[in-house]
């Protein structure tokens, strides 16, 4: 009891020190990932923002992956469909952001729970791949700009006019951060829950064997749907977190398969079926990310050979790398060097 | 009459084989003497199956392996194998997508192959040849099964039930087999048939729950000792 | 020639491409079970290696270099295929997510360095004029490209149908595709031919990255198109069954197939450009609940 307590002492004091971060002007050079070297500026919040949102997404795939074990490539669809569809109900229809935002949610539990039925009808390398299947078809859907909704290649600048004034303006970044961190929390609460609850052992049964979960008596469909669902509203949530922070959807950025490797790369680099290891995964892949591009951009970048600076002007090839590593060295994670460390 | 450690060709030190949980074998420790038929025996499930994989390799273990006097723990199945062991399975495993001569070929490993001997023991496989191993009986895939490693002389075989679901005509086609191959090669033989234990074996070894409980000569495995270790009258 | 036959030609030209990635991917899950995200990689440095040779032939005004920029094409491919199975997949043997997810980090990471040392732009690939024309047949011109892509693929599979019946690792593979332990029971190191079907798979891959970028793509390749290619041909080993070569050769052929006749007959408007993409994806839906191991896949 002690350690739990413990544990949520360490978790809330975590959660207020990012709180105050937009407060505190301190000026670190190098270290920080925004084009600005100062904690609270917008470039640092802004990047800290998309950890978080991307956070949730990778928690609410570590539900579906880690626990119940269920290999999606899809996901990307319904973070997509999160930023989509807010961004034409605000840009193209003018709704106000509540309605928006609740439409936007029903469009996402609807297209989860169908796409969830059809797809859960076949299991393993069959359901990664109708998965895969569908979330391409929406990257192709959206590319194509249908009644010039979307669009297509170029994107769509989410348009502000009808957004209360604390999202937008100059002082909106501060509160848009809070928004984002305010979302991690929540999801994380949610994911803790479900994952703690009943369903959350019957989800770790069924990773381990299918037949198992059936013969103590639970009906594997359900439960897997459930978690389909969850972490596909979890994704919707962040896609339209992700709108109000960026300000565009681009189908690039947030509906190509390399947004469903890079979940997949933040939740293994994280340590599968922990819940804060998908946190501190996104974190630190965005983090990373962010920063090896600012470094790129710096002047003095240009004058180191070429032998290193190819190489680390991609973060990709860099985040790849320390990828493989971990599947090599380090299977559980991050969460798992802490664990093992632990045990010493 | 105990064999000299000497004279084993396969010894085992406290094999402990663990699957999914359940610890199937228990510090078993076996030594197989040179030449004639040894049988393990027991009730079913109670690991003589997981014995044989566990003694090449293709079922992890702890404990110490020795075959044909060579140091085999943690060695790879294939290098074990090339030892001069060969290994007919519970389920046959034959090839079904391979024609029944491709399944041959497969188990060849050098140019002299006793495709003589096993035509001559097997002569159905020879009529057989072109055919899906997949469409042969269990019988026949039995014969592929065993005459896959006949093919080359092997010093020590490993056999698992093959008499297992066979109708009589190739229990004794199997059995007689068996016989002549044992007059020159070491045969380790897990068998439920008690008839065929009498009429192969030398000597047994008795497995229950994961342990070995009984070796000894086969002749002294009287109806007595058959009921009490294997739960069948004879 | 009627205008369906030159768009059916051309189908198959790109239902040929298709097959050449598409069956390397399948010998690769069919002997392993690992499906092999690094393939967009394989492809990608095969059209890159190709580029780089037949630039530097051209700029020494050599003419016979499409053969030798194919050749380098293919051995690009196989190299970087063989490594992968050394050093990544075999030290994950037992762990297939794990097999899995490191050729999805290896993707990432080289088509990384490509963007890096190359940048995202396309290169021009210099390749013999007769390459680039068409022939005429009836009143159709038929571009040369379709005949040179159909040809690879077809000897390709004549190739690997003769190797995997004939030759002892050959038969080695099928045997394994089966049942491996029982190859190793036989004696016989697997992994020996783990590391050739990686490297057979990547040979096809570099080849028909270089085939891709030539043919379908004016002769222009960036490191993107890879990855774009490997979709499709994920998604024609799994229409066609995994592990199969005959299902993947006649999936390839429907896929390219499909996404002709579409693209073609769908009109072009501005809002039906990904129509052939979206109609190849909803084939494979379709497939997978209606038959989820494939057209000639084994069941499970």
């Amino acid at each position: 009891m002690k350690r739990l307590s413990l544990k949520r002492a360490y978790a809330a004091g975590i959660v207020l020190i990012l709180a105050m971060l937009p407060l505190i002007g301190l000026h670190i050079p190098w270290i920080l990932p925004g084009p600005v070297d100062v904690v609270d500026s917008a470039g640092t919040l802004v990047v800290l923002g998309l950890g978080f949102v991307f956070a949730g997404v990778a928690l609410g795939f570590d539900v579906l992956f880690g626990f119940a074990g269920l290999l999606s490539f899809g996901q990307v669809l319904y973070f997509a469909t999160g930023v989509y569809v807010l961004d034409v109900a605000l840009s193209d229809w003018h709704w106000a952001l509540f309605p928006a935002i609740l439409f936007t949610l029903a469009i996402a539990a609807v297209v989860s729970v169908v796409l969830g039925v059809v797809s859960l009808r076949v299991s393993g390398i069959a359901f990664a791949m109708v998965t895969l299947a569908f979330a391409q078809a929406a990257y192709y859907l959206i590319e194509d700009n249908p009644h010039n909704l979307t669009g297509g290649d170029t994107g769509l600048v989410a348009i502000t006019t009808r957004l209360p004034p604390q999202l937008i303006g100059v002082a909106s970044t501060r509160n848009l951060y809070w928004l984002a961190l305010g979302f991690l929390v929540v999801v994380y609460l949610l994911v803790w829950l479900s994952t703690e609850s009943v369903t959350g052992r019957v989800w770790l049964a069924l990773r381990e064997s299918e037949r198992r979960a059936e013969v103590l008596g639970y009906r594997p469909f359900g439960y897997k749907l459930a978690a389909f669902t969850l972490s596909s509203m979890i994704a919707a949530g962040a896609g339209m977190v992700y709108l109000l922070l960026v300000g565009t959807a681009t189908p690039s950025a947030v509906a190509a398969t390399t947004v469903t490797v890079s979940i997949l790369v933040m939740v293994v680099l994280g340590g599968l079926g922990t819940r804060w290891g998908a946190v501190a995964g996104a974190m630190v892949y965005i983090y990373l990310q962010q920063w090896l591009l600012k470094i790129a951009a710096e002047p003095s970048f240009g004058s180191l050979p070429s032998i290193l600076r190819v190489p680390l002007s991609q973060p990709d090839f860099l985040l790849g790398v320390i990828f493989i590593l971990f599947i090599l060295f380090a299977p559980n994670g991050i969460a798992g060097l802490r664990a093992s460390r632990g045990t010493r | 009459m105990t064999a000299t450690p000497a004279a084993a060709v396969i010894e085992a030190q406290d094999l402990n084989v663990s699957i999914g949980g359940s610890h199937i074998l228990q510090d078993v420790s076996l030594a197989v003497p040179k030449g004639g038929v040894t049988a393990l025996i027991g009730r079913n499930g109670v690991g003589k199956t997981t014995t044989l994989r566990a003694l090449i390799g293709l079922a992890p273990s702890t404990g110490s392996r020795t075959m044909a006097g060579q140091d085999v723990t943690g060695w790879p199945v294939h290098r074990i194998i090339r030892l001069g062991v060969g290994y007919v399975p519970e389920d046959r495993d034959v090839f079904t997508r391979l024609t029944v001569k491709e399944n041959l070929r497969l188990a060849q490993t050098a140019r002299n192959a006793g495709y003589d001997r096993v035509y001559r023991l097997f002569p159905e496989l020879d009529q057989r040849g072109r055919q899906l191993a997949g469409t042969l009986s269990g019988g026949q895939q039995q014969m592929l099964a065993i005459a896959r490693v006949l093919l080359h002389s092997k010093p020590l075989l490993l056999v698992d039930e093959p008499t297992k679901g066979l109708s009589p005509r190739y229990v004794t086609q199997v059995v007689e087999v068996l016989k002549e191959v044992s007059q020159t090669e070491t045969i380790l033989l897990v068998e439920q048939n008690v008839h065929v234990v009498r009429e192969l074996a030398s000597r047994v070894i008795v497995l229950d729950h994961g342990q070995v409980v009984h070796t000894g000569d086969a002749a002294d495995l009287d109806s007595d000792a058959a009921r009490r270790l294997l739960g069948v009258s004879l | 020639m009627s205008t369906f036959a030159a768009i059916t030609i051309s189908g198959l030209a790109l239902g040929a491409v298709y097959f050449l990635v598409a069956s390397g991917l399948s010998l690769i899950y069919g002997l392993m079970g690992v499906l092999n995200f690094a393939h967009g990689a394989f492809l990608t440095v095969g059209a890159f290696a190709g580029w780089a040779l037949a630039v530097h032939l051209s700029a020494a005004g050599g003419g016979a270099g499409w053969v030798l920029t194919a050749i380098a094409a293919a051995c690009a491919g196989a190299a970087v295929a063989a490594l992968t199975e050394l050093l990544l997949i075999r030290p994950l043997y037992g762990r297939p997510v794990g097999q899995i997810l490191v050729t999805i980090g290896l993707d990432l990471a080289l088509v990384g360095l490509l963007l890096g040392a190359f940048g995202s732009s396309s290169r021009a690939i210099p390749v013999p004029a007769w390459l680039s024309g068409v022939t005429a047949v009836g009143a159709e011109r038929i571009p040369n490209g379709d005949f040179v892509a159909l040809g690879t693929g077809l000897a390709t599979l004549a190739a690997l149908t003769w190797f995997l019946r004939q030759t002892r690792y050959g038969l080695i593979i099928r045997a394994g595709a089966e049942n491996r332990d029982m190859v190793r029971a036989l004696g016989i190191d697997v992994g020996r031919a783990f590391t050739l079907v990686f490297t057979i798979g990547g040979a096809a891959a570099g080849l028909a990255g270089l085939l891709n970028a030539v043919v379908f793509n004016s002769a222009l390749t960036d490191p993107g198109q890879g990855d774009e290619l490997l979709i499709f041909a994920f998604i024609v080993v799994v229409i066609g069954g995994l592990g199969s070569i005959a299902g993947s050769a006649a999936a390839a052929l429907l896929v390219g197939l499909v996404q002709v006749y579409v693209g073609f007959y769908a009109g072009t408007g501005a809002s039906l450009a990904q129509l052939s993409n979206i109609s190849v994806v909803l084939l494979l839906v379709v497939v997978l609940l209606v038959r989820p191991r494939g057209l000639l896949g084994r069941a499970a």
